[in-house]
C-alpha cells in the first residue's frame, strides 16, 4: 500500500514533501540532466537579487567534519535575466517552483516581489532573510523580529493573495521563536528553517582562513540537530504554521526527524552536491519509513514527536501486516 | 549519469595513483577533456563533497572502463588511494565540456604540468586519429611527479620533459621549453592542463606565437554538476563581458586567452555583477 505523500505549503498542494533547498539547484537545468524535475515536491531557486551578482571570490568552499562551509555570496543572474530565461524554462514545464529572493533593503525585496507578482510559474515566494541589511550596518534581517517583519509585511502586501510567502529563518539568533512569530504576524504564510549557520575553518598549511570570505555558511549533516531543534521549538510555539524543514538532510530518516519535529515539507541542499538523485532517494526512503511505521498519510506524522510521552500514536494502522517494511 | 563502478585494477604511477573502474555508461559517452566525480568514504560517509578526477584512459573491455588519476591531498583522496580490486565506487560522469578538436590535420603541442598530463593522452589519441601531429611537453617539480613520460614518448613525434630540480629532462618549467617546441614543430595549436600558474604561463607563450590555446583548469569543486557554484573563475565571454563561470559546467576546458588568470581567486571589478562594478546592469 502506498503512503499518501501529499502535503500543503499554506494552501498550495505539493505532490510530495521533498523540495530542493535554496541555492542548491542552480537554475534547475543542471539537475534536469539527471531526473525529471516533476518528481520533486517543488524546486526552490537560488536567491534572486535585483542586479546580477558575481558572488564572492574563491576559495568559496571548504569541507568540514560531516559538512561543508560555503561563501558563494548569492551569485546569480539578477531578476531581469531570471524572468527572461530561468523562470520561463521552469514554468513551461509546469515544475512547481518556489522562488527565493534576497535583497539589501526593504525596498529591494518589495521591488523583487513586484516583479514576480505577475510572473507565471511562481508556486510560492521564499524570502531569504539572511541577507545583510544595508540600512542596519549590514546586520542580517533574520536576526531581529522587527527587521524580518518589515520585509515580510511589505512582500506580503505586494504578492498575489494566492502565492504563499515563506520566511526563511536563520539559526544564528538568540530566540528563533520570536523571529518566527514576528514573521507570521507580519503575514508569512509559512516558514522555512534553517538557513546556514555561520562557521569558519582555518587552513593549517597556509595558516590562513580556508575561505576567501573568511566565514561561510555551514551545511550538511553537522547542522541537522540544529535544524531539528529550531523546527521543534517553532512548531511547539506556532503549531498551525506550515514549516519547511531544511538543514543537513541526507537520508529519509533525517527528513523523517524534521517531519516528526513539525515540518510539513523538507528541503534538501548539500545532499544534492553528493548525490544528484538525493531528492528522489530521500522521498523514497521517507515513504518506506512511513509505511513501515504504519502511516497511511505523511500529514499524520507532522509534529508527532510533540505528543506527550506514553500516549499512543493514534494514526497507526492496527493491522500488523501493514507494518512490515 | 551516475554509475556504481567496480574497481578493476589499482596502480601507482610514480607519485600518483591510478584506478581503473568498470563504468560502461561513462566510458561510452566520454570525450577527451571530460572528468568524473567520485563520492569518497563509502556509504554513510561524513565527507559531503565529491572529488573531481581526471580521466586518463578509456577502454572498451568489460563493457567500458575508465582509468582515473589523482594525487593524495586529503582524507578523501587518501580513501580513494586505499581502494582495491572489486571495491565499488559511486561515479557521476562524464562531466564538463570536452576539448574542441581541429577539423584539419594540424600540428598540436600538448603541455602537461604535474598530473595534468593525464587528460592529454586520450586527447592525443583523438588528434592522431584525425591525422594531427602531436608533440608533448611534460613537466613537474621533480622526476617522480612527471606523469606519463613513457606513454608520451610512444605516441608523440617528440616529447620534451622538464623538471624544476633537473632530475629529468631539461631543468626548468614547461614554459621554458615550450617556445622552442612551438617554433620547431610549426605548431598550429596548443592544449594544456595543469595548475593555474602553468596554464597562465602556457597561454602567454601561445599568445606570443599567436596560435589558439585550449586549457583544462583544475578548480576545487564540491559537486561537479554545476549546482554548488564554488568552482568559479573569471572568463571573458563572446560578448566581451567577464563572468564568473563554473569550471565544472562551462569548463573545465576554456580558450586560454579568455581566462583572466591574473584575477583567478578574485572578483574582477568589471565582472558582470561585481560589487559596485561597472557592468552591474549589463546583460
Amino acid at each position: 500500500m502506498s503512503v499518501d505523500m501529499r502535503t500543503f505549503l499554506a494552501h498550495v498542494e505539493l505532490a510530495n514533501p521533498v523540495t530542493t533547498a535554496a541555492g542548491c539547484a542552480a537554475s534547475g537545468r543542471e539537475l534536469a540532466q539527471f531526473f525529471d524535475l516533476h518528481r520533486l515536491g517543488a524546486l526552490t531557486t537560488r536567491s534572486i537579487t535585483m542586479a546580477p551578482r558575481a558572488g564572492r571570490p574563491t576559495p568559496r568552499m571548504a569541507e568540514t567534519p560531516s559538512g561543508m562551509l560555503n561563501a558563494v555570496g548569492l551569485q546569480g543572474p539578477g531578476i531581469d535575466a531570471f524572468l527572461e530565461r530561468e523562470l520561463p524554462w521552469l514554468a513551461q514545464r509546469g515544475i512547481k517552483t518556489i522562488v527565493s529572493i534576497g535583497g539589501g533593503t526593504v525596498a529591494e525585496y518589495s521591488e523583487l516581489a513586484r516583479r514576480l507578482a505577475d510572473a507565471p510559474g511562481v508556486t510560492a515566494l521564499e524570502v531569504n532573510l539572511s541577507c545583510p541589511n544595508m540600512e542596519d550596518r549590514g546586520r542580517v534581517f533574520a536576526r531581529e523580529g522587527s527587521a524580518a517583519a518589515e520585509v515580510i509585511a511589505s512582500v506580503r502586501s505586494i504578492m498575489r493573495y494566492d502565492v504563499p510567502v515563506v520566511a526563511k529563518l536563520a539559526p544564528d539568533v538568540a530566540d528563533i521563536v520570536a523571529v518566527a512569530r514576528a514573521s507570521v504576524d507580519a503575514g508569512a504564510d509559512a516558514l522555512s528553517m534553517i538557513n546556514n549557520p555561520l562557521g569558519m575553518a582555518i587552513d593549517t598549511e597556509t595558516l590562513r582562513p580556508s575561505l576567501a570570505a573568511v566565514t561561510g555558511g555551514l551545511s550538511g549533516p553537522a547542522v541537522l540537530p540544529l535544524a531539528v531543534r529550531c523546527v521543534w521549538q517553532v512548531h511547539a510555539a506556532l503549531p498551525g504554521v506550515p514549516i519547511v524543514g531544511v538543514g543537513g538532510v541526507m537520508t529519509g530518516q533525517d527528513a523523517f526527524q524534521l517531519i516528526l519535529a513539525g515540518a510539513c515539507a523538507v528541503g534538501v541542499g548539500t545532499a544534492l552536491f553528493h548525490d544528484p538523485y538525493a531528492c528522489l532517494r530521500i522521498e523514497r526512503e521517507l515513504e518506506d519509513l512511513l509505511r513501515a511505521r504504519g502511516f497511511q498519510r505523511l500529514a499524520d506524522a507532522v509534529g508527532l514527536a510533540h505528543r506527550p510521552p506514553g500516549s499512543a500514536p493514534r494514526h497507526l494502522l492496527v493491522d500488523s501486516e501493514e507494518s512490515t517494511p | 549519469m551516475q554509475v556504481t563502478g567496480t574497481v578493476l585494477t589499482t596502480r601507482r604511477v610514480d607519485a600518483y595513483h591510478a584506478l581503473t573502474v568498470v563504468a560502461p555508461g561513462i566510458a561510452e559517452r566520454y570525450r577527451p577533456g571530460h572528468f568524473v566525480s567520485v563520492a569518497a568514504g563509502g556509504a554513510g560517509t561524513s565527507m559531503v563533497t565529491r572529488r573531481a578526477l581526471s580521466i586518463h584512459d578509456v577502454k572498451s573491455d568489460y563493457g567500458g572502463t575508465v582509468e582515473l588519476v589523482f594525487t593524495v591531498r586529503g582524507p578523501g583522496t587518501a580513501w580513494l588511494a586505499e581502494r582495491r580490486a572489486r571495491d565499488t565506487l559511486d561515479l557521476v560522469g562524464p562531466l564538463g565540456r570536452p576539448f574542441p578538436l581541429p577539423r584539419d590535420p594540424v600540428h598540436c603541442v600538448l603541455v602537461g604540468a604535474e598530473y595534468g598530463s593525464a587528460v592529454l593522452f586520450p586527447l592525443a589519441d583523438a588528434l592522431l586519429e584525425r591525422g594531427c601531429r602531436v608533440d608533448f611537453v611534460l613537466g613537474a617539480a621533480s622526476a617522480d611527479r612527471v606523469f606519463g613520460a613513457m606513454r608520451a614518448r610512444r605516441m608523440a613525434e617528440t616529447t620534451t620533459l622538464t623538471t624544476e630540480d633537473g632530475s629529468l629532462g631539461v631543468r626548468g618549467r614547461v614554459t621554458d621549453a615550450l617556445p622552442s617546441v612551438i617554433a620547431d614543430t610549426h605548431a598550429d595549436a596548443v592544449y594544456a592542463c595543469g595548475p593555474m600558474e602553468s596554464l597562465r604561463a602556457v597561454t602567454a607563450v601561445a599568445m606570443e606565437f599567436d596560435i589558439p590555446v585550449q586549457v583544462a583548469v583544475e578548480e576545487a569543486m564540491a559537486c561537479g554538476i554545476g549546482v554548488c557554484m564554488t568552482c568559479v573563475l573569471p572568463v571573458i565571454g563572446d560578448d566581451g563581458v567577464t563572468r564568473m563561470v563554473r569550471a565544472c559546467a562551462e569548463g573545465p576546458v576554456f580558450r586560454g586567452e579568455r581566462v583572466r588568470f591574473e584575477d583567478v581567486g578574485t572578483i574582477p571589478f568589471d565582472a558582470l555583477g561585481a560589487p559596485g562594478g561597472g557592468a552591474r546592469h549589463a546583460g
